[in-house]
């Protein structure tokens, strides 16, 4: 099943190729991955979907906190949260079917960014599955152009997971312990 | 030491931190990118071993960590310098041994611009090392060292390496050691078991009939061998080691059953198949040590006691797990670990151990042959009771060395497991024995993988480095050799060796050496080469189409092993 990661990294040059060298290293697909800033200056956030079953899941948790850099890796998977694919979609439409288009378009919210005489351009965010009905809707119409930002992620509610700052960090020596259950 | 400042170079600031981290012996070979920091080696106690190939550097490194348990340091320059230790740095980091490597780079401002004797070495390093870092400042140059050094040495440890640009070690600012201590937001190498996880291993342990530990590399780089032993002892539980556990418990204690795996003791895997509860120590089920998975100890529930949670459920899926380090876990079962005696099941082990013992080729009478287990057995028996540590290679010999040299010390096997790399040997024991300079140190090598490597030669002679070397020549690549007469017909398609004359070679070098062709001659080879003040090289001509047995073939079932064929002992019967 698909899996989502989301993922809190220091804001260092190559960890982006850190994280992808070890999904390409130990075989794992990537389906979507996607990163940007977050209200921390120094982390940045990934959120990464993969094909994985459960118990890949868990070693993909365990080989991405092997990085020296990740500072959090949160499987969010059948959790509550908000998943957002935002795409831009230029579809063919004519004087004929433009007002079909745009009536897609409302339904779906979808954001219309441009109308040219033979295309109109839109912007759709949602769940995947939105964008992806609203592309099966649009297909007869011609798609000339399709990009997808591939999913971010947040757990719903006020709880968020808490990731350490710089200025909170005592040396390395001092030894802090991690509680990890395994039974399987 | 305070935090005194002052204004060093990036290169003085390089050496001023290592030394305070207590390195004393860096392996290197130097170069345009990496020329400031040796100019500032003359400011530094630290002693730098001139090796004659980078590869060279990053085995002996790798020696260095493994016969101490320390970091062991290579310096290179940029370029064809660091790629030349890519070998070195894969092979580290599957046996998972601490060594940091230091690479120069090409000024900051050339950095991607194809300049002269510039890779991306941190790009190409980054699937085998556990960290790397390229700093183009002065300023980095001390936090990087110390949490680089850090990071290779703490939990599951591994390679680490720093590229450094020409300009940051041309540059001045101020060093603050203290300052530098490292502060790392993400990195947890120490974690440890929930709670319950100790009530239901040790529920299962008293359950069990028919236990076997798998006793691996983990035991050393914890310091648990004696925690290792009491558990057995106390649960008396026998013990089968893997190639890299070889030496963490004595070989002559009564539960330790030898080797598993491939080319393991019959008996061993025979018990690890009939089971009822494998307890893996520091191991992680290396495609080596399973065969087959499908077929795997099929009866046994299997617990994993290991540092890194990534390896739990990797190949061999588990009933428990208990992720963390190793002499913690079992400093914490022994009190509650149920008192056991178990006669049964050591009995039935003694009974398929039986069998085994008479196919020995040791017990053949000298026929004119020189069998490599007759060089081993020897060279056992010489040095047994010292402090020695073999550094042997890959192929046959190793083989032949983890059956027929009986480890009784931690640390006296050094050799390249997980990867295999041949020409690890040499290098590898130069390194063991300048950071153990109080041991004996013996090289055994096959022909093949001797030549990998063998210019470092020079360096044992340069830098007036003891160790002994065993060459087991049997004129062929012999463990490439084998695989052909077993899978291929026969066919030995560029498997045999034309050799040149290692004496005369060795010799060339200022290496006092000798040929020895003849059983008789194998105890005064190794007495004359013990009694020599420097270096000496033996070259061993044993016979040249003799196989390792016995075999599990790969993707075989683990008991489905190829066995001496029995008509070399009368009395064997094979199945």
């Amino acid at each position: 099943m698909l899996h989502t990661f989301v993922v809190y990294v220091e804001n260092k040059p190559g960890v982006l190729s850190r994280v992808v060298s070890l999904f390409r290293r130990r075989a794992f697909n990537i389906d979507s991955l996607t990163v940007g800033r977050t209200e921390k200056d120094d982390v940045s956030r990934m959120t990464i979907v993969t094909e994985a079953d459960p118990d890949q899941a868990r070693r993909i948790v365990a080989n991405i906190y092997k990085l020296v850099n990740v500072l959090l890796v949160d499987d969010i998977t059948g959790q509550p949260a908000l998943l957002r694919d935002l795409s831009l979609i230029k579809v063919g439409a004519t004087q004929e079917t433009r007002s079909q288009v745009l009536d897609l378009a409302h339904v779906f919210k979808a954001r219309v960014l441009d109308i040219a005489t033979e295309s109109i351009t839109v912007e759709l965010t949602g769940g995947e599955e939105k964008v992806d009905r609203f592309l099966e809707l649009l297909n007869p119409y011609g798609l000339l152009e399709v990009v997808r930002t591939g999913i971010v992620a947040m757990r719903r509610g006020a709880k968020s997971p808490t990731v350490a700052s710089k200025a909170e960090l005592t040396p390395a020596s001092a030894e802090q312990s991690d509680s990890v259950s395994h039974s399987v | 030491m305070g935090s005194e400042k002052q204004v060093l170079t990036g290169a003085r600031i390089l050496w001023e931190c290592l030394e305070r981290e207590g390195v004393k012996t860096v392996f290197g070979y130097p170069g345009g990118a990496i020329l400031p920091a040796y100019d500032a080696l003359q400011h530094s106690s630290i002693r730098h071993i001139l090796v004659r190939h980078e590869q060279g550097a990053t085995h002996m490194a790798d020696g260095y960590a493994r016969a101490t348990g320390g970091v062991g340091v290579a310096v290179a320059t940029s370029g064809p310098g660091a790629t030349n230790m890519v070998t070195g740095i894969a092979t580290a980091m599957l046996d998972s041994s601490p060594i940091l490597c230091i690479t120069g780079q090409v000024g900051s401002k050339l950095l991607g611009s194809d300049a002269f004797q510039e890779t991306d070495i941190t790009g190409v390093t980054l699937p085998i090392t556990k960290h790397n870092y390229l700093v183009t400042r002065p300023e980095d140059i001390a936090p990087a060292v110390r949490e680089a050094l850090y990071v290779a040495k703490s939990g599951r440890p591994g390679p680490v390496l720093i590229d450094i640009t020409k300009d940051a070690q041309q540059g001045s600012c101020e060093f603050d050691f203290e300052r530098a201590a490292p502060k790392m937001r993400g990195y947890r190498p120490d974690l440890s078991p929930a709670n319950d996880a100790y009530d239901k291993a040790l529920a299962m342990i008293a359950a069990a009939k028919k236990p076997v530990i798998l006793a691996g590399h983990g035991i050393a780089v914890s310091g648990a061998e004696r925690e290792v032993q009491a558990f057995a002892e106390r649960a008396c539980i026998p013990v089968a080691m893997t190639l890299l556990g070889l030496g963490h418990m004595p070989a002559s204690h009564v539960l330790n059953m030898g080797m598993m795996g491939m080319h393991g003791e019959a008996w061993v895997n025979k018990a690890i198949q009939e089971a009822d509860l494998l307890l893996a120590l520091g191991m992680r089920f290396d495609d080596r040590v399973t065969g087959n998975l499908k077929s795997y100890a099929p009866n046994a529930k299997k617990i994993h006691v290991e540092i890194d949670p990534a390896e739990i459920n990797k190949n061999v899926k588990v009933d428990l797990a208990l992720v963390g380090d190793l002499r913690k876990i079992l400093l914490e079962m022994l009190p509650r670990v149920q008192p056991a005696s178990r006669t049964e099941w050591i009995e039935r082990i003694h009974q398929l151990k039986g069998d085994t013992a008479v196919r020995d080729i040791q017990n053949l009478p000298d026929n004119g042959h020189l069998y490599a287990a007759h060089v081993i057995n020897d060279l056992w028996h010489e040095t047994r009771g010292r402090d020695a540590i073999v550094v042997t290679d890959v192929g046959q010999h190793q083989m032949w060395e983890a059956q027929y040299y009986k480890h009784e010390n931690p640390r006296s096997l050094i050799t390249s497991g997980g990867l295999g790399t041949m020409g690890f040997a040499l290098p590898a024991a130069v390194g063991a024995k300048v950071a153990r300079p109080d041991a004996e140190v013996w090289v055994v090598a096959g022909d093949g993988g001797f030549q990998m490597t063998m210019a470092e030669m020079a360096t044992i002679v340069q830098e007036n480095v003891k160790v002994n070397i065993a060459i087991i020549n049997n004129g062929f690549l012999g463990m490439v050799r084998q695989w052909q007469e077993f899978f291929y017909e026969r066919n030995y398609e560029a498997t045999p060796l034309l050799n040149p004359n290692f004496a005369m070679l060795a010799q060339a070098y200022g290496i006092k050496s000798q040929a020895v062709k003849h059983r008789a001659d194998v105890v005064p080879a190794v007495r004359a080469a013990r009694a020599h003040e420097g270096p000496v090289l033996i070259d061993f001509q044993v016979e040249q189409e003799d196989t390792v047995y016995p075999m599990v073939a790969a993707g075989a079932a683990l008991h489905d092993m190829i066995r001496r064929p029995s008509p070399i002992v009368e009395t064997a019967e094979d199945e």
